[in-house]
């Protein structure tokens, strides 16, 4: 075999903190032509559903990881033989009874390939369907509600005893075996028949096996999480476990920034399709702000403190399904006015629910905005985005009274549009005065905010 | 409760609106003097006079257009086809004028066109058709086909209601075979809901009309020799058609018999099964199994016509078919 010119294809690293990918899909299957850069595969991280393209032309040779396992980044997912490069046959069939890219024409019949090949691969497995014994058919065919089914409960159908036609396991068996908690961790995928120098040892599977979950009680019901959930369960609580979280919050009068948003609504939307928003003003405001207390946009990197000469604003979007939120990043937020900022959140928000966003937009964020104000909330303690220093929320904008002076400067009261703000940050890093002074500082710039500024 | 049949449950209801509503008057070849070819508006004329039960010729295009000139002069005719073959005399009339007013013109088409359908009583090629899903490809026409003798007078009340011409399709097998609780008051039963027959767990049959009873008798066969239990969704109106319910059933089931008299292709199963096809996959846990009457018109002959439409022994082997997948 060439193995020398063989082109491996890798699980990703989709993020700095993201360890390990899902195989959602496989597009192609094993023997499939492939050109460079068409989509080889479909994953799913705690950060990005994404597809893989492939590294180069030819041959898609071999599938190491199946659809559903979960492995760590760098993990050999497949191996193509690249133009010129003749495909290496599958160790376990030889090449003239059963290359893998016309492997139906040949008649041996699915028992004598067995006692052949104790482990095919599903691209072999496949090849024998045509002249396969009726009980091997039943049993291999798995219909959609059962694959459904399977996929949601970590199920592998093989180990459900099927009770349908010829041995095929039905939704009654599926069902009957998750209720019966005879679901036990998933099993790892078998390994790569025979082991010629080519073929890479099995790929270590990281996640934790999924716990056998407990029966449901009467009324409940139960689901399992998803990459997204999991992924925001296990940074929230580390996240919580690393920092030591503060939150000092104050109280803002958007009164001006109402006028100028009232002002500048119908210009932006004509002129622009986007809308002004208050988040958009107080992002504008907070990177003018951050680079005046660069360890707020700073991070603790071991002993090191890092600091920036830019700033990357995380911005988290609720998932248009309600189960999951994502952190699309501005990258270089410094360089954008009050409409490039209101441009670049409105883009980013579209593409997080509508599930485009590619790997680098969720990436290299030095600050967050978290906004749950739409929903009418006035103060939060929201979790630092790791490694991150702090986190600003931003809530509620509503009609107060409020003293003012007039031009007497007599204290009056008045309506005016007050919101709050509130600074979570790690007080390893940052102290309550320093997050204090930001903060009024950042209040500042809302309420002088001027018609010229932008 | 009275209990009543079928047929009187119809001839109750339009009796009931002609009663209550001016505007309502039936046109029919021999729906006065004689009482309608089964009977339906025996007494009518005696009671509305002929101008309101109105005894046409042998011409069901005349019949359907004058009802679509009345309607548009806002009357609300009922015209009875004296068997639902003959509608095909007025496709012109229901698919180019009728059904296409509202749309072209915004003017409001309230006809009811009565289809006695179906077959059973070796009526032939000319008296057994099932033609609704010729009219259910048209879009603005309503196609309801009422299974028992509630339904029969509820729907042709939201039929005479409806702003929109509707095709009402009365079985004729069901017309003195049915029999049960009707209730003597106006009441309306909504269009676009399916009705559940009978609950069950393991196979779902979608039908409608004289078929509920087939696939009636089949689930008791079933449930009885080999403890299947079947559950029947009776979509009552095929346009608009609960598309809700089919689905919930097959989430239930997974499993789906879809049965009716008409022939097989092009049939109105082939919408619903498309429909499972492409919103239910998921769900599925075994094809979806079509039961229908061979693409053949209808037989004379008893034997013929008996193998010709689908019998309960036909839908006890296709529900043990899908059971056993």
């Amino acid at each position: 075999m060439a193995t020398g010119t063989l082109v491996d294809v890798v699980m990703p690293q989709m993020g700095v903190s993201v360890s390990e990918g899902t195989i959602t899909k496989w597009v192609k299957s094993e023997g499939d032509p492939v050109e460079a850069d068409e989509t080889l595969l479909e994953i799913s991280t705690d950060k990005v559903d994404t597809e893989v393209p492939s590294p180069a032309s030819g041959v898609l040779q071999q599938i190491l990881v199946p659809e559903g396992e979960t492995v760590a980044v760098g993990t050999k997912l497949a191996v193509i033989a690249p133009e010129g490069v003749e495909a290496a046959a599958p160790a376990e069939a030889p090449p003239q009874e059963a290359p893998p890219a016309e492997a139906v024409s040949e008649p041996a019949t699915g028992e004598a390939a067995a006692e052949q090949a104790p482990a095919p691969t599903p691209a072999a497995a496949e090849a024998q369907a045509g002249p396969a014994d009726g009980e091997a058919e039943g049993a291999r065919f798995v219909s959609p509600v059962v694959a459904r089914i399977a996929a949601e409960h970590g199920v592998d159908v093989s180990q459900v005893p099927g009770t349908g036609r010829a041995g095929r396991v039905t939704k009654k068996d599926i069902l009957g075996f998750i209720e019966s908690g005879a679901l036990a961790p998933t099993p790892t995928i078998a390994p790569p028949p025979a082991a010629p120098a080519a073929v890479p040892a099995r790929p270590e599977r990281v996640s934790p096996a999924p716990e056998p979950p407990q029966a449901a009680q009467e009324g409940e019901s139960v689901e399992p999480m998803s990459a997204m959930r999991r992924g925001i369960a296990e940074h929230m609580r580390r996240s919580l476990d690393t920092s030591a979280h503060v939150t000092s919050s104050i109280e803002v009068d958007m009164s001006k920034v109402a006028a100028i948003r009232r002002k500048l609504k119908t210009e932006y939307q004509e002129s622009y399709g986007v809308n002004p928003t208050y988040l958009a003003f107080v992002a504008r405001a907070a990177v003018d702000t951050l680079r005046d207390y660069p360890w707020v946009n700073g991070e603790l990197r071991g002993d090191s403190i890092v600091t920036r000469n830019y700033v990357n604003i995380g911005f988290a979007v609720e998932l248009a399904d309600g189960k999951g939120l994502i952190v699309p990043v501005v990258k270089n937020a410094e360089t954008l006015s009050l409409l490039g900022m209101a441009k670049a959140i409105a883009d980013l928000a579209a593409r997080a629910r509508e599930k485009k966003l590619l790997p680098e937009d969720v990436q290299g964020g030095t600050f967050t905005i978290t906004n749950p104000g739409g929903y009418g909330t006035f103060h939060g303690t929201p979790v630092i985005s790791q490694p991150q220093a702090a986190i600003l929320g931003t809530y509620a904008v509503v009609k107060r009274p409020w003293v003012v002076q007039d031009e007497m400067s007599e204290d009056v009261i008045a309506i005016r549009m007050i919101m709050n703000l509130t600074l979570t940050y790690d007080h390893r890093l940052v102290d309550g005065a320093l997050a204090g002074r930001f903060l009024r500082d950042l209040r500042e710039r809302l309420q002088t905010w001027g018609e010229s500024d932008f | 409760m009275p209990e009543k049949t079928y047929l009187q449950a119809i001839s109750d209801g339009l009796r009931q609106e002609m009663r209550r509503d001016k505007r309502v008057f039936v046109i029919g070849e021999d729906v006065g003097v004689y009482g309608g070819a089964f009977k339906v508006t025996q007494g009518f004329q005696e009671e509305f006079g002929p101008w309101r039960v109105i005894d046409a010729p042998l011409a069901e295009t005349a019949i359907v257009g004058g009802c679509t000139g009345a309607a548009i002069m806002g009357m609300r005719p009922v015209a009875e086809m004296q068997f639902a073959d003959f509608v095909s005399c007025a496709w012109d009339h229901l698919v180019t004028v009728a059904a296409k007013q509202r749309y072209r013109a915004g003017t409001p088409v309230p006809i009811v066109v009565r289809c006695p359908s179906g077959g059973g009583f070796s009526g032939g090629p000319f008296h057994s058709q099932n033609p609704e899903s010729s009219f259910a490809h048209i879009p603005g026409l309503k196609v309801v086909c009422p299974a028992t003798p509630e339904d029969a007078k509820g729907l042709l009340v939201t039929a005479i209601e409806d702003p929109n011409p509707v095709l009402y399709f009365e079985h004729k097998h069901l017309y003195r075979r049915i029999k049960a609780d009707v209730p003597d008051e106006r009441y309306t039963t909504p269009f676009g809901e399916a009705r559940i027959h009978r609950e069950g767990e393991d196979v779902t049959v979608v039908t409608w009309g004289a078929m509920v009873y087939t696939a009636a008798e089949a689930a008791d066969k079933v449930a009885e020799e080999d403890g299947v239990s079947a559950e029947i969704v009776d979509l009552r109106t095929i346009i608009p058609w609960d598309k809700k319910a089919v689905l919930a059933s097959v989430e239930k089931t997974s499993k789906v018999v879809v049965l009716h008299e008409d022939t097989q292709t092009g049939g109105f199963g082939a919408e619903i099964v498309a429909t499972i096809a492409e919103e239910a996959f998921e769900q599925l846990d075994a094809p979806v199994k079509r039961i229908a009457a061979p693409d053949t018109p209808v037989p004379f002959s008893p034997p013929l016509e008996k193998a010709f439409l689908p019998q309960v022994e036909d839908v006890v082997a296709g529900i043990r078919e899908l059971v056993s997948y």
